[in-house]
C-alpha cells in the first residue's frame, strides 16, 4: 500500500515537471514528430542529457511534447494577433500523442501527429512504431521488460554483486539514426553551432538510463551498471533486438562502400553493426540522402526482443597434478570419433570444479603434457582450468581446499595439490617455463646385449649432452618437421639385471625421452643405442619433476 | 634364435607400426619393400628383409636420391604443421637408386601415395646401415598419406602374413624348374 502511494505521488510530481526543453528545440521536436520519431528519440535528438526525462513514462513524455509544441503554436497565434483561436480551440492536456489529431487543414506542415502518416489513406493500417529506434525506446523500456530481464537472471541463480546490462541493436538502427540526423541537422545547428551528431544521445544510452534502475530495483538493489572494464564488472546480461522487416536498410551501403562489407569465413552476415557504422562514416551526406530516404521510412512492426543472455566472466583455477596411471591420457583420446580410453586427467580434475562453480564449460591447459603411458610423480605438473560462465565464482580458501579434497577423493589415478583461484593473466606463468626449464625423468630401460654395472658407469659422467632431435615420427603428423637441439644435463643409473636398468635424467624441457632411448629410426642423435652400442628400448617412463615455480605452493 | 633367450616386450615397431609389404615390384623378382605405417598415418619406407640387396653378403657402393636429371629427393623441403612443399608421390615414384659393389642397380619405390616428408640422409654417408639395420636406421624415406586416403593407402599391399606366404611359396617354387 505504502509503495503504491509513493509511486503515485511520484508520478504526480513528474507529470507536473516540464521537460527541460528550450525554445530553439521546438523546430526540432516538431519536425521529428512529423517524421514519425517516438517521444524518447525526440529527446535524444534534442541532445537532452537529463536522464530523469527519459525515465518518465512514455505516455507522459508524449503528452508533454505535445503540450510543448502546442504552446508554441499558441504563442505564434498570439503573435499573429488571432487571440480568438486560443479560446476556440484550447489545448487539452489529456490528449495523448498517439491519438492526437489536430483539425487544422490550413497548416499542412504542422500536423502534430507523430504516429500517423501523412499519406495515411492509401495504407490499411498505420503503425506507431518509431522510425528510428524501431520501438526499442517505446515498447521495451518499461517495468514489464525489466521484469522479463530480471526474471531470467533470477532463474539462472547467479552469484554476483554488480551486473552489467548490455544492449545489442540491429545494424540498420545506425542507418536510420543517420538518416534522421541528416533530416534535422539544419535545425540542430540553428539551435547551437557546437552541436554535432556525437551530441545526440545514443539509443543504447537512453535504454540503459531507463532500464538499469528498473532492473536493479527488481534484483533487490544490486547495482546495474555500464561496462567499463572486465576487471571490475564480472557479470553481464545482454538483451538483443532484431527487426527483420528493415534488415535490407543496410544493403545500399554495400554498393557505395564495398570495402566495408568483405565476406569472411566466420561471418554469416556482412552487415555487422561495426561495418555499417564504418561505412556511414565514409559516405558523404549527399550520397546518403540520394540512396536512403530522409527521414527514414515508417516500419510496420516493432523490434523482436531476443532471449536474455547471461554471462559471468571465466574463473581460473590452478594447481599441480600427479598422474599415477599408465592407462590414463591427459585429455580425452578420440580417434575417428571413437573414444580410446575411459577417462582423462582433465576430466577427473574438471568434473568436480564444473559442478561446484556451476560452470557451462571448461578449458584445461598445463605446463607440457605426458603420454598416456607415462606417470607424473613428485611435485606434479602445473595446470590451470578456465571455468566458463560460472554461476558461482566466489570460494574462500577453506572451500577451495574442500574442492581439492573432492577431486582427490574422486579417483586414485590422480592427485591434485596447491589448488587456488588465479587471474587470467597469471596463467601466462605456466607457459613461460615450457622451453627453458628443467625436467626430471626416470625410465626403465631394456638392452639387447648383456650389460654389467660397469657398462653404465660412463653415463653418470656424461654431462650436458647435446642432442639433435628431429621431430619424432610419433608427433610428426601434427608438428612441423625440424631438427631441435636439446640438452641432457645429467644421467644416473640403477642396474637391475643383464638386460634392464633404471635411468634417471635431468633434461632441458622439450626433450623427447622415448626417442632419446630407442633412437626413432636414428632420427635422434646421439641416442642411448649409440651410447651403449646396443639396441635399447624404453619400457616405462615417469616424470619426476616439472621445474616451473607456478602456481605458488599452498601450505597444507 | 638367440633373441628368444631374453623375450622382450614388443619392439618400437611392433608397438606403434603396422608392417605392409610389396613384393616383386615392377615384376622384378625378389625386389620386395616394406611400409611401416604408424597409427598416426605416417609411413616409413624400408627394404624388406628378402630384398636382393640384403642377400648373399652384398655390399653397397652408393645410394643416389637424384632420381632424374631434374629431380632429386634431397631437395624435398616441407614447412609448417601441414608440411607444405613436400613432393607428392604415387606408388611407382622412385625414391632412390642403390648400387651394389657388383654394379647391379636397384630402384626403391614409394609403394604408397603421399607427401614426401624426408629421406634418410644417414645412408648416404653410411650405406652399411641399410644392411645392418634395414628396418630402423637404414630406412629410406618418410611419407605422409593424405588424411582421406590414410585408410585405403595400403590396400594394394600385403600383410605380414601374406608376405610370409609369398616367401615360403617362393622358396618352394624355386625348387621346381620354372615353366618357360
Amino acid at each position: 500500500m505504502r509503495f503504491t502511494r509513493q509511486s503515485n505521488s511520484f508520478a504526480i510530481i513528474l507529470s507536473y515537471m516540464m521537460l527541460p526543453l528550450k525554445e530553439n528545440d521546438r523546430p526540432i521536436v516538431k519536425k521529428l514528430l512529423e517524421a514519425g520519431c517516438c517521444a524518447r528519440c525526440v529527446l535524444r535528438f534534442c541532445c537532452l542529457e537529463v536522464q530523469s526525462a527519459y525515465r518518465k513514462s512514455y505516455e507522459d513524455i508524449s503528452r508533454e511534447l505535445c503540450d510543448f509544441i502546442r504552446d508554441a503554436e499558441n504563442k505564434v497565434a498570439q503573435v499573429a494577433g488571432v487571440p480568438e483561436q486560443l479560446t476556440e480551440d484550447p489545448p487539452s492536456k489529456k490528449i495523448k500523442l498517439d491519438t492526437a489529431k489536430i483539425d487544422d487543414q490550413s497548416e499542412d506542415e504542422s500536423v502534430l501527429v507523430p504516429t500517423v502518416t501523412d499519406q495515411g489513406n492509401a495504407e490499411p493500417m498505420d503503425s506507431d512504431v518509431c522510425v528510428v529506434c524501431l520501438g526499442v525506446l517505446q515498447d521495451f523500456c518499461d517495468e514489464a521488460h525489466a521484469t522479463k530481464i530480471s526474471g531470467v537472471v533470477k532463474a539462472e541463480n547467479y552469484q554476483f554483486d554488480t551486473m552489467v546490462l548490455s544492449v545489442s541493436l540491429p545494424a540498420q538502427l545506425s542507418v536510420r539514426e543517420h538518416s534522421c540526423w541528416l533530416h534535422i541537422k539544419k535545425e540542430v545547428r540553428e539551435k547551437s553551432m557546437c552541436l554535432d551528431k556525437d551530441d545526440v544521445i545514443p539509443v543504447k544510452e537512453a535504454f540503459k538510463w531507463i532500464m538499469q534502475g528498473l532492473v536493479s530495483k527488481q534484483l533487490g538493489g544490486i547495482p546495474v551498471v555500464t561496462k567499463i572494464s572486465r576487471q571490475t564488472e564480472q557479470f553481464e546480461v545482454g538483451v538483443g533486438f532484431t527487426h527483420p522487416e528493415t534488415d535490407s536498410d543496410c544493403h545500399f551501403l554495400a554498393g557505395i562502400c564495398p570495402d566495408c562489407f568483405r565476406p569472411t569465413k566466420n561471418k554469416q552476415n556482412v552487415f555487422t553493426r561495426m561495418a555499417v557504422v564504418k561505412a556511414i562514416e565514409k559516405v558523404s551526406d549527399e550520397k546518403f540522402v540520394k540512396k536512403f530516404p530522409c527521414p527514414p521510412p515508417r516500419p510496420a512492426s516493432k523490434c523482436i526482443a531476443q532471449d536474455v543472455q547471461c554471462l559471468h566472466v571465466s574463473v581460473f583455477v590452478a594447481g599441480r597434478y600427479n598422474k599415477f596411471s599408465r592407462t590414463l591420457p591427459q585429455t580425452p583420446w578420440v580417434i575417428d570419433g571413437e573414444r580410446r580410453m575411459e577417462s582423462s586427467v582433465e576430466e577427473l580434475i574438471a568434473a568436480p570444479l564444473l559442478s561446484s562453480f556451476r560452470a557451462e564449460g571448461f578449458n584445461f591447459s598445463s605446463s607440457g603434457r605426458e603420454d598416456v603411458d607415462v606417470r607424473t610423480l613428485g611435485n606434479g605438473r602445473p595446470f590451470a582450468v578456465e571455468l566458463q560462465n560460472p554461476h558461482r565464482a566466489r570460494f574462500n580458501k577453506a572451500e577451495v581446499r574442500q574442492l581439492q579434497e573432492a577431486i582427490n577423493q574422486s579417483s586414485d589415478k590422480i592427485r591434485v595439490r596447491d589448488l587456488q583461484i588465479v587471474s587470467r593473466d597469471a596463467m601466462g606463468h605456466m607457459k613461460e617455463g615450457e622451453e627453458d626449464k628443467t625436467k626430471s625423468y626416470s625410465a626403465l630401460i631394456w638392452t639387447h646385449k648383456d650389460i654389467s654395472k660397469d657398462d653404465l658407469m660412463f653415463l653418470e659422467e656424461t654431462k650436458e649432452l647435446k642432442l639433435a632431435q628431429k621431430t619424432p615420427l610419433r608427433v610428426l603428423h601434427r608438428r612441423p618437421l625440424a631438427v631441435r637441439e636439446r640438452v641432457i644435463h645429467t644421467m644416473s643409473t640403477r642396474f637391475l639385471d643383464a638386460h634392464h636398468f633404471h635411468l634417471a635424467l635431468r633434461t632441458q624441457a622439450g626433450t623427447y625421452i622415448k626417442e632419446f632411448v630407442h633412437g626413432d629410426f636414428g632420427r635422434t642423435k646421439p641416442n642411448l643405442c649409440d651410447l651403449l652400442k646396443t639396441e635399447t628400448d624404453i619400457l616405462e617412463l615417469d616424470v619426476e619433476s616439472v621445474d616451473v615455480d607456478w602456481p605458488p605452493p599452498i601450505p597444507e | 634364435m638367440e633373441d628368444l633367450e631374453h623375450i622382450k616386450a614388443p619392439s618400437v615397431i611392433d608397438r606403434y607400426y603396422t608392417r605392409w609389404y610389396k613384393t616383386d615390384i615392377k615384376g622384378k623378382k625378389g625386389e620386395d619393400q616394406c611400409v611401416l605405417q604408424h597409427s598416426n598415418r605416417i609411413c616409413v619406407i624400408t627394404l624388406a628383409e628378402s630384398h636382393p640387396i640384403l642377400q648373399n653378403g652384398n655390399k653397397i657402393k652408393s645410394v643416389n636420391y637424384q632420381i632424374s636429371a631434374g629431380c632429386s629427393r634431397l631437395q624435398n623441403k616441407v614447412s609448417g604443421k601441414s608440411k607444405r612443399g613436400g613432393q607428392f608421390l604415387t606408388e611407382f615414384a622412385p625414391l632412390c637408386r642403390i648400387t651394389c659393389t657388383d654394379d647391379v642397380e636397384y630402384t626403391i619405390y614409394s609403394c604408397i601415395r603421399g607427401r614426401l616428408l624426408e629421406v634418410n640422409e644417414g645412408i648416404l654417408e653410411r650405406p652399411e646401415l641399410l644392411l645392418e639395420k634395414p628396418s630402423t636406421e637404414g630406412y629410406i624415406a618418410v611419407i605422409l598419406p593424405k588424411i582421406e586416403e590414410s585408410k585405403t593407402v595400403t590396400n594394394g599391399l600385403l600383410s605380414r602374413e601374406e608376405y610370409e606366404n609369398v616367401l615360403s611359396n617362393r622358396t618352394g617354387g624355386s625348387a621346381e624348374p620354372e615353366p618357360c
